[in-house]
């Protein structure tokens, strides 16, 4: 399956990824030998079988409502490539 | 009386008797890394220091008589995938170079109260995406069997220091085979528990529906040792299994006949290296012997596993890695234009080059258009591999399999072909897809004396029918004399 490069750029954008035009071109051929791999999957007709998530017997797991010590804003602030005022920084994004 | 030889079981016996105590052992340890870490740099980061103290406060709780944990005093290492409080955890990138949790995972947690005195922090693959150790951002680490080969990935330091000598055990995470594959390179037992047996809170997530920590040991009975302190339930993660976990010690001595073993013809493909298939059928004859009954089957899926892994485990890390966003923490760029500016090119130098075409192939199977033929697909193909591993286990108590086709290869050599790179893990992603228990030990040296690793597998929550088997086998197994270059 051929994969272009615009497909490349699209996906590059969902993903948040600034790709180099080298970085472009090596993703692509990249890409190509991967999903053709992939393909295999799709050799088969399996329409009919149900998907499973994951393995073991669990489904909705709930507790009760209580309250328990937290982090102190410190603490989760303490790996911040940025902060001000007790608060993580970004970009201004409303003008 | 060589200390770094010993199994933790051995010192174990020999502090309880007061014949050693726990600073003897870490002293040991730290003048042992200090001689052998530049050739094998299976670490990134050494808490040597507080390693110490720690033992001193163990050994004066026993001089006091205090009750002491069921590792007190062993020195270990940890995968730098597992939260360590107050202690750099980077996943071997760029993006978490200078993390520091402000809490423990659940395991570190487990690891402490029982004792254990932790050396560092372990090399791996970035963000455990890798078979080599080569995708760290730091540094290689090196086989300890011969220096010119990978140990393996992406626990390729937690194997690579168990085989130097460099900790009595240490912790790896398997979600296709990186525990596994690298005992396998590296000579030593690494086991995948069953998904949901221990718990994953404070491991970074790569594919939560298959990620699981489980331990590299010395030998089969520390295996049990270890699982027994870090096995449970825990309310912090949802995905752990609610039931009583036996003690995996209790059984591990019990003889093994009438066990039923199967061997999967699909695992002994011409694919396979030649000298792998003969050690392992080698091990079906000495569980014959010691009076199991082996019979061939057949698991025709097993062509799908690989296919369908890179789908499911490519589609979670895409979701997983969005968190890395320059903002809470981690690495931050220096130039942006914007706030989307500032994720997209954050994360363009912060994540390797492996991370990124994960995250690439994840991004598009999950996207618009393609969801249903890749991702969707990929689950209901896990739904029949699932099926096949059921049916074999009604009437088998083991599969017995390779660990990986080939033995530790050079370092460099595969590192840019993705698909030959992908291959390494053919025997080893289709037991995460199906969730099931499996431990690799060695069995053998290839023709250049490299490791050879055999993989018993069993049903789901059965993890004591396996070490028994490995137990029985690891009695009686007949190797040859060679120990590792370093």
């Amino acid at each position: 399956m051929k994969i272009t490069k615009e497909q490349v750029e699209h996906v590059a954008n969902l993903a948040r990824l600034n790709l180099t035009e080298e970085e472009k071109e090596q993703m692509t051929t990249d890409m190509e030998v991967i999903i053709e791999f992939a393909n295999r999957i799709n050799e088969i007709n399996i329409d009919n079988i149900n998907p499973t998530a994951h393995i073991i017997p669990i489904n909705n797991v709930f507790r009760e409502d209580t309250v328990n010590p937290s982090f102190s804003r410190d603490e989760l602030l303490s790996n911040a490539p940025n902060k001000e005022n007790g608060c993580f920084s970004v970009p201004r994004i409303v003008e | 009386m060589d200390l770094i030889k010993m199994t933790a079981h051995e010192l174990k016996d020999k502090l309880e008797s007061k014949e050693i105590s726990s600073v003897d052992i870490t002293k040991s340890y730290i003048d042992r890394i200090d001689k052998v870490e530049s050739s094998v740099n299976a670490y990134i980061t050494l808490t040597t220091t507080q390693a110490l103290a720690r033992a001193e406060e163990i050994d004066d709780k026993r001089a006091k008589g205090e009750t002491l944990g069921s590792l007190a005093g062993i020195t270990i290492g940890i995968k730098d995938n597992m939260c360590t409080k107050g202690i750099k955890t980077t996943c071997a990138s760029k993006m978490l170079e200078d993390f520091v949790p402000p809490y423990n995972a659940t395991v570190i947690d487990k690891l402490n109260n029982e004792g254990a005195v932790l050396l560092g922090k372990l090399n791996m693959d970035e963000f455990a995406m890798g078979s080599s150790n080569e995708n760290s951002y730091f540094h290689k680490t090196m086989n300890p069997w011969d220096l010119t080969r990978v140990p393996g990935g992406s626990s390729g330091g937690s194997a690579a220091a168990v085989a130097a000598n460099e900790a009595v055990f240490t912790l790896g995470s398997d979600t296709g085979g990186s525990i596994r594959q690298p005992a396998h390179y590296c000579g030593v037992v690494g086991m995948k528990p069953t998904y949901g047996t221990v718990s994953r809170y404070g491991l970074v997530a790569f594919a939560s529906s298959l990620d699981q920590i489980g331990p590299l040991t010395k030998d089969v009975e520390d295996m049990a040792l270890v699982l027994n302190a870090i096995t449970g339930y825990d309310k912090l993660d949802s995905s752990s299994y609610n039931k009583k976990y036996e003690d995996f010690s209790e059984n591990l001595k019990k003889d093994i006949k009438g066990k039923k073993v199967a061997l999967p013809k699909e695992y002994f493909s011409d694919g396979i290296q030649p000298e792998i298939k003969e050690k392992v059928i080698d091990v079906a004859k000495k569980l014959e012997e010691l009076g199991a009954i082996v019979e061939e089957v057949s698991m025709n899926m097993t062509d799908l596993a690989l296919p369908a892994y890179y789908l499911i485990s490519s589609a979670e890390a895409s979701s997983n890695l969005a968190r890395y966003d320059g903002v809470k923490y981690g690495y931050r760029a220096k130039n942006y234009d914007n706030l989307v500016d500032l994720y997209k090119q954050t994360r363009d130098e912060g994540f390797g080059k492996e991370v990124k075409r994960r995250i690439m192939l994840g991004t598009y199977a999950l996207s618009s258009g393609y969801y249903d033929a890749y991702y969707k697909k990929a689950q209901q193909v896990r739904t029949l591999i699932k099926n096949e591993f059921d049916k074999v286990f009604e009437k088998y108590d083991i599969i017995l399999t390779p660990t990986g086709p080939s033995t530790a290869f050079k370092i460099g050599e595969k590192i840019n072909n993705p698909i030959e790179m992908y291959m390494n893990d053919i025997c080893t992603v289709p037991i995460n897809i199906a969730g099931v228990p499996a431990l690799s030990m060695n069995c053998g040296f290839d023709s250049n004396n490299m490791p050879i690793g055999v993989q018993f597998i069993s049903k789901a929550f059965n993890e004591s029918t396996i070490l028994q088997m490995a137990y029985a086998y690891e009695q009686n197994r007949d190797l040859p004399n060679i120990t590792p270059q370093i």
